[in-house]
């Protein structure tokens, strides 16, 4: 056992967080997902000494808990930028060129994808359809929306964030009901 | 086809708050259902408005409902299905996001007919401003005892759990959602039992899709009469058509069913953009392609499984002129590659294979023989695989072969695509 694991990696707050979700459902198991999900927000990544403690947590093996984190695409295993892109590549988002948006972005920071740059700022990867396919070509930061993504500006997106504006991304806007279905 | 059933609501600034919601005869369907129902009447009158599931195969949803056993002897539950991960869809983050009231409405409505108390949204992971919203709006919900315990001085109670799945479109199936939700990897489970007798927990339970049950305040305060006389003989009510690709003005729009593919596409869509129609996928990544000659298709489950395709998600893709099909063939089977849960050797090593020989010839190094054997992969997936994910694979191919068979020859034979010099949308 590594020291990390003796000392512990998850804090008292997200240990209580963790033991309120398993609470919420008939068995505590249920609420493994959820509860990495709170692993991450913590560390930003899910480390195999952080899977032990949950998994200590739970009743589980490790090898359980390893077999979560490798079957479901959002839990990080390896260290990620302050800013993860997730570029939709599914059909909706490749008709209306999502990967020039890829490819773009990319080129923009000088790296590949999967890649983080160097100053520990921006991952970018890419991501099966996002629910957002009405407005492709379409990409999360940090699992918030951006829609209508401009291939060829996305450098503003960069900047934007460079910029630490925290509601940039914002949340979603009021809906606008497409005009041509009303009042037919 | 100006009938809104489920988006009537949904451009009211601050509808997402419970007093907006109240204020516009919010709950005032849960408040009928409990005062006016039993809850054998209620699943009798939601069979009666002919509603169907909005999730992919259109099953009736107070049928559905009739087959949980009314005293199994152990808890019954509700799980909402918001995973939305098929290719094109996105409508219920729409009604996530901006109706989340009518979500939880609906999903008293269903849980009080089949005698449940205990629901859950499944949401998938990447909606994490979704679940913030279905999060306060259960909390509003539990303030005004709309939820909870006693629902509104009766003995019906029921308690609404968000769960945030983690990136993984199988778990969009239903049995593979619950696999998930009790803490396994999403892998579909055999059927029979089916969920309704043995599903969560090994509990009789309900899966129905968000869209299904956003549905219901509307049918209860309007009247299951009023929604049986919109849209088709079979095809019931209107669904919200998530009309993305090669159109002027992508977005989603509710249309009765019946109403045509030229209908949404011209009419709401503006026409087609950036060159000619060639093909419509008309149900999700999962659904043969169409194509023009299919323009004056009606848009309900019998009328497109009567062209050759399906309705599915209710997701309608449209490609222009100026889009290699064999390319676009590739995109989505690099879609169900991924997905593969890798449970059954003819999906996780079929589709794989789709992916590399579609990847040959795109590459311009494919073999006159990789028609046929792209066929032959197609038809060893073919109905030998553990749930529809495999199935769906094929969709893309099979449907292309039939009426793009010269974009694959050109490829097999000339090592390039048949738009070769063409200016491309979705260059590659
Ligand atoms: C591979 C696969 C993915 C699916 N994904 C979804 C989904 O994201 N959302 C959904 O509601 N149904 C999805 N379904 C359909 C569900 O299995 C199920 O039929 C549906 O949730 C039932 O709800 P309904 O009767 O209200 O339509 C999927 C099915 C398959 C085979
Ligand atoms: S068909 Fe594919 S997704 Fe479905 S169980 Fe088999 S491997 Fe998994
Ligand atoms: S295809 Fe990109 S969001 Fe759906």
């Amino acid at each position: 056992m590594s020291d990390a694991t003796a000392k512990g990696l998850l804090t008292e707050e997200t240990k209580t967080r963790i033991r309120e979700l398993m609470a919420k459902y008939p068995k505590a198991r249920s609420a493994i997902l959820p509860a990495l999900h709170v692993v991450q927000e913590q560390l930003g990544w899910v480390p195999e000494e952080a899977q032990d403690e949950v998994a200590q947590m739970f009743e589980m093996t490790p090898a359980e808990v390893r077999s979560l984190v490798t079957f479901y695409y959002m839990y990080h295993r390896k260290p990620v930028g302050k800013y993860v892109l997730k570029v939709c590549r599914s059909i909706s988002c490749w008709l209306r060129r999502s990967e020039d948006v890829e490819h773009n972005l990319c080129e923009h920071l000088g790296i590949e994808c999967g890649e983080t740059t160097e100053d520990g700022m921006f991952t970018v990867v890419h991501g099966e359809c996002i629910a957002a396919c009405v407005n492709a070509p379409a990409i999360q930061v940090n699992d918030r929306f951006l829609l209508d993504v401009d291939p060829d500006n996305v450098s503003e997106i960069i900047d934007r964030l460079k910029a630490g504006d925290p509601r940039y991304p914002a949340a979603v806007e009021s809906w606008k009901r497409p005009e041509e279905s009303k009042g037919e | 086809m100006s009938t809104l059933v489920i988006t009537e609501l949904m451009d009211i600034e601050g509808i997402d708050g419970i007093d907006t919601y109240v204020k516009n005869k919010g709950y005032e369907g849960l408040k009928k259902a409990l005062k006016e129902y039993t809850p054998d009447e209620l699943i009798e009158y939601v069979k009666a408005s002919g509603l169907r599931g909005r999730g992919g195969a259109g099953f009736p949803t107070g049928l559905k409902w009739s087959f949980v056993p009314k005293n199994p002897g152990k808890p019954k539950y509700l799980c909402v299905n918001c995973d939305e991960s098929e290719p094109g869809t996105c409508k219920d983050r729409d009604m996530v996001t901006y109706l989340p009231h009518q979500l939880l409405e609906g999903i008293a409505i269903c849980c009080y007919a089949v005698g449940i108390n205990q629901a859950f949204i499944y949401i998938r992971g990447e909606m994490l401003e979704g679940y913030e919203i279905l999060e306060k709006a259960v909390e509003e919900a539990v303030q005004r005892n709309f939820l909870g315990d006693n629902i509104l001085g009766t003995d019906f109670s029921l308690d609404v759990v968000v769960h945030r799945g983690a990136g993984a479109y199988i778990c969009g199936e239903e049995s593979a959602l619950l696999s998930s939700l009790e803490g396994e990897r999403g892998f579909p489970r055999l059927k029979p039992p089916f969920p309704a007798v043995e599903g969560l927990y090994a509990c009789p339970t309900v899966i129905n899709n968000v869209e299904t049950l956003s549905t219901l305040p509307a049918i209860m305060r309007k009247g299951a009469e009023w929604y049986s006389s919109l849209g088709t003989e079979r095809s019931k009510g209107t669904r919200v058509l998530c009309l993305s690709g090669h159109v002027n003005k992508p977005g989603n729009y509710e249309l009765e069913l019946g109403a045509s593919m030229r209908h949404l596409i011209e009419e709401c869509g503006g026409g087609v953009m950036g060159g000619e129609l060639k093909a419509i996928i008309p149900g999700g990544a999962s659904a043969p392609m169409l194509t023009k000659e299919h323009l004056d298709v009606a848009l309900d489950f019998e009328a497109i499984a009567a062209a050759g395709s399906m309705a599915g998600s209710g997701a309608v893709i449209v490609i222009n002129d100026k889009t290699c099909i064999v390319k676009t063939c590739l995109n989505l089977d690099q879609f169900f590659e991924e997905e593969s849960c890798g449970k059954c050797t003819p999906c996780r090593e079929g589709t794989k294979w789709l992916v590399d020989i579609l990847t040959r010839m795109v590459n311009g190094h494919g073999r006159p023989e990789d028609i046929d054997l792209l066929k032959s992969v197609c038809n060893n997936i073919l109905g030998n695989t553990f749930c529809p994910l495999g199935d769906s694979a094929t969709s893309c191919i099979m449907s292309a072969f039939k009426y793009f068979p010269e974009e694959f020859e050109h490829y097999a034979h000339h090592g390039c695509s048949i738009l070769e010099g063409k200016k491309e949308m979705a260059k590659s």
